[in-house]
């Protein structure tokens, strides 16, 4: 086989990631609920002074530990959940208590927010929405006629344009190409499609070379020009699932739900899990009873 | 979860999208059965041609196609899908609410979120599943209309009033649907062992009640077979219904 060399090195880290973000951005997380998210990545803007982000995501515990963190603004999302656990404990409170501002769609317009972003349009048209009160609580939505003889009213879903997406997969390579080997892709290349800057964590970078003997083609779904930074970042995921590598860590996620249920309890939480580098956090969560 | 079975009869060759553990039984035990042309999934992005148990597995996957989250949306958005989702609250027109209790700007208690109601209402048909039937879930008025109900698809132009369907509802106590002359949701069978009296005290609001309504059919000796041995052989059904 013929070795590639790389012409560009993408290789970064957690940190200098978050260094390239800046207070009051719009940052797309990829992923789904509690699978596959960028954690090491979301831990280091736990870690920094960014504030005021406006966070869109098919939320899990993303939301939840920056809400908590104080780091969000606004979050536009169709759900927050933990998947084993139904609500994500800490989006709870920051939508209780007024924290948080928000931006609640359907699923498949959130989708459709991202790539109208992604092909840089104005909007695309779609029934979702209509009849329900997700018009009634975002004003700003508008209804566009279809110029045709049906005549009908759809939902005009303004592009979701991000300033920075967010992204973890299985594998990489060190120039941006990026390869999910489980079973669903969830909507991290529109993610990464509707950003200005684009950082992809991966448990894995591999040759380019060696792509291929990860899995077939099909599993390379980001390429090298949706993709500005790779972070090899083993375990990047935890505690969500990232299939087939590991799966989630239920024990964890019921820890991590408990704690966020008491004040005292989470702060030994963020002490022992947030308040350290991810090499600490990997040492913390191994070392647990 | 008969019941839930039931709501499927019919349906073919769509995708079954059954969300918790009643009504993905119920949804398994309908293609085991009386509707084998059901598109399944095994909760995740694997469509399965066989009988697959619930709860954590794993258990051996006969699988026959790749139902991504990306192609969930399409397929609903093509028709070709009926859902069974839960409803926190529902009212007498078959809105539903998964979004929040209380004032939406700030909730008195958070929920999932609408996830994708708005557009299952919109394009296909919907069924529900509330394990609580009372006056708490069945409400005069939800708080944030998440999937939409009759009076609202009505006013939502031709193509969404003739595209949406809230099939049924099924509860712990009873089944209803809105085969009502003005789309008001109406009893079509008690569950054995209830009384009407319990389930018009548990709803919220007027109910449409037949002069005469049936009890629920009990399954068959072969549904309870399939049910105990292929299904559900841990007996998860239990932890989501007491009664």
């Amino acid at each position: 086989m013929t070795a590639v060399t790389a012409t560009r090195d993408k290789r970064t880290t957690e940190e200098e990631v978050v260094a390239e973000l800046r207070d009051g951005m719009t940052v797309g997380i990829g992923g789904w609920a509690s699978r596959r998210k960028p954690m090491s990545l979301v831990r280091a803007i736990l870690r920094s002074p960014l504030r005021d982000l406006t966070l869109v995501s098919y939320g899990g515990p993303d939301v939840g530990l920056l809400c908590a963190a104080g780091k969000v603004a606004k979050v536009v999302f169709g759900f927050v959940s933990l998947d084993t656990i139904p609500l994500e404990p800490h989006f709870r409170v920051a939508r209780q208590s007024g924290a948080v501002e928000a931006m609640e769609l359907d699923e498949g317009m959130l989708q459709w927010g991202l790539y109208a972003a992604a092909l840089r349009l104005p909007f695309l048209p779609t029934r979702a929405g209509i009849g329900s009160d997700v018009m009634a609580v975002n004003p700003h939505l508008r209804t566009v006629r279809s110029p045709y003889s049906d005549g009908e009213d759809l939902v005009a879903m303004p592009a979701l344009a991000l300033d920075a997406a967010l992204v973890h997969v299985n594998r990489a390579d060190a120039r941006g190409n990026g390869q999910v080997l489980g079973p669903d892709p969830y909507f991290d290349d529109l993610f990464c499609m509707a950003a200005r800057r684009r950082f992809v964590s991966c448990e894995r970078v591999v040759a380019t070379e060696d792509l291929l003997r990860e899995g077939p083609v099909q599993t390379l779904v980001l390429n090298r020009s949706m993709v500005d930074g790779v972070v090899e970042a083993p375990g990047g995921a935890h505690f969500t699932s990232c299939e087939p590598d590991y799966g989630r860590d239920e024990a964890f996620q019921a820890e991590y739900a408990k704690a966020a249920a008491d004040a005292e309890a989470w702060s030994s939480f963020r002490i022992r899990y947030l308040d350290v580098d991810e090499a600490g956090y990997r040492r913390a969560v191994a070392g647990r009873g | 979860m008969v019941a839930c079975a039931e709501a499927w009869r019919g349906d073919g060759e769509i995708l079954a999208s059954p969300i918790g553990t009643i009504p993905m039984l119920g949804a398994r035990l309908a293609r085991a059965t009386f509707e084998p042309d059901l598109l399944l999934t095994d909760g995740e992005a694997y469509l399965v041609a066989n009988d697959l148990p619930v709860g954590p597995g794993p258990f051996p996957k006969v699988v026959e196609g790749w139902m991504r989250y990306r192609l969930v949306f399409d397929t609903l958005w093509a028709g070709r899908r009926h859902v069974m989702m839960g409803a926190t609250q529902i009212d007498r027109y078959g809105n539903q609410n998964i979004s929040c209790i209380g004032d939406w700007a700030r909730p008195k208690a958070q929920l999932i979120g609408v996830r994708g109601a708005p557009g299952n209402t919109a394009n296909h048909p919907t069924s529900y599943w509330v394990p609580n039937h009372s006056t708490r879930s069945f409400v005069a008025q939800v708080d944030m209309v998440s999937g939409v109900g009759y009076r609202r698809a009505a006013e939502a132009g031709d193509w969404i009033r003739q595209h949406h369907e809230i099939r049924v509802v099924v509860t712990n106590k009873a089944v209803l649907d809105f085969d009502t002359p003005d789309r008001s949701m109406r009893l079509r069978s008690v569950h054995p062992g209830v009384t009407l009296e319990e389930v018009v005290a548990a709803t919220g609001f007027e109910l449409s009640v037949p002069s005469s309504v049936p009890e629920t059919r009990l399954p068959t000796p072969e549904e309870l077979r399939v049910i105990r041995d292929v299904l559900d052989p841990t007996g998860l059904r239990r932890a989501e219904v007491s009664a």
